[in-house]
């Protein structure tokens, strides 16, 4: 964890409480997870209440509370992919990963997350692996593409 | 490159461009836009780039090879344009690169990959017989193939900014203000309001200080042309903003779109630095003595942040909660300032009002609907992708005509429009025109255009359940009936889905819908109900069978 | 200051601009029931239950009245048929939570709503935010805040705040309607802080003229 860089955004934004999103966001992609001793870092820096950073954080679903995956996996749940057999693609994402919707396994190799339409309706349904869209997926490939991320 | 500083260095630099672009010389243009991409179509434009790399070290700079935004026919992808000619490739993958390349440098084409119909086999191989494309009217998303989204130059090459010269050099911004009036340009977001009232109202707000935003968050599900829009031709869509600056009287001007969009950041970025270097951003503009700075903006991840005060809480560093619609975020919105706020398709219309006047614009479209509509087309529709129609087209037109119909042979059932709080309509009120009031009424409101075709075998009441299961999570939990009321709907759908429908599940859900809808803080909750009125008015048959015993039972008890 | 002529019930009421349509009946002597209403809080907007009917310019509409401006020649309904089933459903959806608070029992009662109507919920926060608007605008001490949102949001007290002031404090405990605040309280205690609510008492009794330590509001019974 590069505490320097966490430091860093911290001093950007300091004595801005109007920054609050901004400052909490840098630090999610600097850090993929918001620790607590951050939270109050930023509290204190921006001069917001700890309880207000807390609300934000605990409120957007883009900041993660805790550790994430190395990967993150992702069903789109929108509504074309959903008419497409979204449902069956994220059962059988569960059944492999052992993971539900927001949760990251104890070796923190994955976070699966449903949700967004992406916009890439018409190669639904989806699996989104790091960034990498796999269009038009059926519940038997799933296992043959997990496989490929450590 | 030094600031432009007036309208003739502009038009000077403008013509040194177009000197330097032969037209006759072959151009291969390659989608980059999402469902492409999602295809790998980076793969197709590397093989281009090497292939053509590797001739020009021969032969000399013969062909260019373009990587654009989104061209629309999404179905079909990786697209490839070549012009002249707009001839259309489809499915293109990295092996046919050579061949494509070769063919056209010989001004021949490549049979097996151009449109062919899926039934009659016909073959269409220039982009206005394409079926798809024929039937289109693309004014917005017609330059998307011609441009490179990293380039301004490629946007000043269509014409871009002649309308934000045409404003600043020759209108005051009363006359601006008053051409978009004229133009009855009505919000594309899903408001349907007209924007040259809100613009008004923001104009004549007493404070100085005002701001103008882009609203590119794009929620609703199934609708992905705004996204697309701003990452295929961003700079449209910041001309519009600069034009509706300078109308209202605004200095500062912010884009607000999703975090989950890595090339889009980059293309937008690159656009606002790119027309900061050409001076169309920052201080007196062109000479004209106009001063306008615009910022990226970022959500986190919520619906409810494409709400329109909701977003500008967001802008400020707050949670988005919105506020109740009498405190008119034109006359009191981010830090309290006045602040306009559109949609990004609204936006992108504005240069050509400016420039080709609100008369031809409102010659375009039905009585009260006007221009034209980028519509999304998916669900089990054959031909998915995003199509620009005039205000007025039939339904049947876009369902069939350019979307080919119902795909795997099955019939069409239903035809949902504004995702979760819109409405479905079945399949025989096809010939209903598109039009924001007369889909309004039939339950169907246009919303931001995400049309999705639902085939015979949808089921309606999993829809219903399905789209207020995506807005429960999407509730910010201020108000009671929001909060309250939709997951005891969806309670009561999801049972219904289990076969667990009891008697009084009906009544207790149009009661829950009539509250939700008349007393939630804002349209989030407020229009929630929707897409369930219409399922009552139109499909309530369906429900009935999900309840079980129907005459029997204990009436209404848990 | 202007005044602004409007009806509230058939009863003309005339008052400064800038007031809101529920100062304007409290004024008036007409009652609008309120749950996340309080007086010495920026009105929120959120439980709806002070929902009226306004006609205006030919043109009906429902809005809180808490936050309502008053308009010239308003005409305002705090009951009809429509505020009746809002107000009637809103309680049964809260009742889903706490089907015993007070206040609820007694709205239930006017408008006839029935405490089972619907799913029964785990929590009985109603979420009115009475408690973390008051810690925020009176105390300016934030000890207690939202988490999450949409049917998830509820208030949760920062351990690491909350140690330090609650105990001396408890003023948001009075105004929960359904004693959430102070069982969430006692429960954050129990498992952040054990034992700390002695330090707490301690420092209290060391300070001069304070002798703030406010009993628990006693749990309301059948």
């Amino acid at each position: 964890m590069s505490g320097n860089n966490i430091d860093g955004i911290i001093e950007k934004y300091r004595g801005q409480p109007g920054s609050l999103i901004h400052a909490l966001v840098e630090i999610q992609h600097e850090n993929h997870w918001l620790p607590r001793e951050v939270m109050h870092q930023v509290a204190d820096a921006l001069q917001v209440p700890f309880a207000q950073v807390i609300q934000i954080a605990s409120f957007y679903k883009a900041f993660s509370l805790t550790p994430k995956g190395r990967h993150e996996v992702h069903v789109c749940t929108g509504m074309t992919c959903h008419l497409r057999g979204a449902a069956k693609l994220q059962a059988k994402v569960e059944e492999v990963t052992g993971l539900k919707d927001g949760e990251t396994d104890a070796e923190n190799r994955f976070t699966f997350e449903t949700g967004a339409c992406l916009g890439s309706c018409s190669i639904g349904p989806e699996l989104i692996v790091d960034g990498k869209h796999y269009g038009r997926m059926t519940p038997e490939k799933v296992e043959a593409v997990l496989k490929q991320y450590e | 490159m030094p600031k432009l500083q007036s309208a003739a260095e502009l038009e000077k630099f403008r013509a040194e461009i177009l000197a330097k672009r032969d037209p006759a010389k072959p151009c291969i243009a390659v989608c980059a836009g999402a469902a492409c991409d999602g295809m790998d179509s980076a793969a197709v434009a590397a093989a281009f780039v090497a292939e053509a790399d590797k001739l020009a070290a021969k032969l000399g700079d013969k062909i260019e090879i373009r990587t654009t935004g989104c061209h629309g026919y999404c179905e079909k992808g990786p697209n490839v344009v070549v012009t002249p000619g707009d001839i259309c490739y489809f499915e293109v993958q990295p092996a046919d690169v050579t061949e494509i390349i070769t063919a056209t440098l010989k001004g021949e084409v490549v049979e097996r990959l151009v449109y062919q119909d899926p039934k009659s086999g016909a073959k269409a191989v220039h982009m206005n017989e394409v079926p798809f494309y024929k039937h289109q009217t693309r004014l917005l998303i017609g330059d998307n193939p011609k441009i490179d989204p990293m380039r301004i130059d490629d946007y000043l090459a269509v014409g871009g900014y002649s309308a934000l010269v045409k404003a600043l050099t020759t209108m005051t911004p009363d006359q601006v203000l008053d051409e978009v009036k004229k133009a009855n340009l009505r919000g594309r977001g899903g408001g349907g309001f007209p924007a040259g009232s809100k613009w008004e109202t923001t104009k004549n707000a007493p404070e100085k200080t005002k701001y103008v935003i882009v609203n590119g968050h794009e929620g609703e599900s199934a609708a992905f042309m705004d996204r697309a829009m701003l990452t295929g031709n961003p700079h449209k869509i910041l001309e519009g903003l600069i034009i509706g600056a300078y109308a209202i009287g605004a200095q500062k001007g912010f884009m607000y779109t999703r975090h989950d969009m890595p090339r889009l950041e980059k293309h937008v970025r690159a656009a606002l630095a790119q027309a900061k270097e050409y001076g169309l951003l920052g201080t007196n503009i062109l000479g004209s003595g106009f001063d306008f700075e615009c910022e990226l903006h970022f959500d986190v991840g919520i619906f409810v942040s494409g709400e329109s005060s909701a977003l500008m809480r967001s802008i400020e560093g707050n949670a988005p909660e919105p506020r109740p619609k009498y405190i008119r975020t034109s006359v009191s919105g981010i830090w309290d300032k006045p602040s306009n706020l559109n949609n990004v398709e609204t936006w992108a219309n504005v240069p050509q009002i400016i420039n080709n006047g609100a008369d031809w614009f409102t010659s375009i479209g039905s009585e009260k609907s006007k221009g034209t509509k980028l519509i999304s087309l998916s669900g089990n529709v054959v031909n998915s992708g995003i199509v620009e129609v005039p205000m007025g087209t039939p339904l049947r037109t876009l369902v069939f005509d350019i979307g080919g119909g119902v795909r795997d042979g099955k019939t069409l059932k239903a035809i949902h429009f504004g995702g979760a709080m819109g409405g479905s309509i079945p399949a025989d009120l096809i010939d209903a025109p598109l039009d924001f009031d007369g889909m309004s009424k039939l339950g169907a409101p246009i919303g931001a255009g995400g049309l999705l075709l639902m085939d015979e075998d949808t089921d309606m009441i999993e829809v219903a359940r399905y789209l207020m299961d995506f807005l429960v999570k999407e509730s910010c939990g201020k108000c009671a009936p929001c909060r309250e009321g939709m997951p005891q709907m969806l309670h009561i759908l999801t049972n219904m889905t289990l076969g667990k429908g009891k008697p009084g599940d009906l009544e207790r859900l149009e009661d829950i819908a009539e509250v939700t809808g008349a007393a939630s803080l804002c349209a989030l909750g407020k229009t929630s109900p929707d897409p369930l009125k219409s399922m009552f008015r139109y499909f309530k048959p369906e429900y009935e069978a999900r309840i079980v015993n129907p005459a029997g039972g204990s009436g209404d008890t848990k | 200051m202007s005044e602004i002529a409007l009806k509230i019930d058939d009863k003309e009421v005339k008052v400064a601009a800038g007031t809101t349509v529920l100062e304007a009946a409290q004024q008036a002597g007409i009652y609008i029931p309120t749950l996340c209403h309080h007086e010495k809080l920026e009105a929120f907007g959120g439980c709806r239950l002070c929902i009226v009917e306004v006609e205006s310019r030919g043109w009906t509409s429902y809005v809180v009245s808490c936050l309502y401006p008053v308009a010239k020649d308003i005409i305002v309904r705090t009951r009809s048929e429509k505020v009746d089933k809002i107000r009637k459903v809103i309680v049964e959806e809260l009742m889903a939570h706490a089907p015993d608070a007070p206040e609820l029992v007694k709205l239930a009662e006017v408008y006839g709503a029935d405490r089972n109507r619907f799913e029964r919920k785990e929590s009985f926060c109603v979420v009115c935010g009475l408690c973390v608007r008051y810690c925020d605008e009176v105390k300016h001490l934030n000890a207690v805040g939202f988490i999450d949102n949409g049917a998830k949001r509820e208030i949760s007290f920062i351990p690491e705040v909350a140690k330090d002031v609650c105990w001396e404090c408890q003023e948001c405990f009075t105004l929960c309607p359904t004693s959430y605040a102070q069982a969430a309280y006692l429960l954050t205690e129990a498992l952040a802080f054990p034992g700390q609510r002695k330090v707490a008492a301690a420092r209290a009794a060391k300070k001069p003229n304070k002798s703030r330590v406010i009993p628990i509001a006693a749990v309301p019974t059948n």
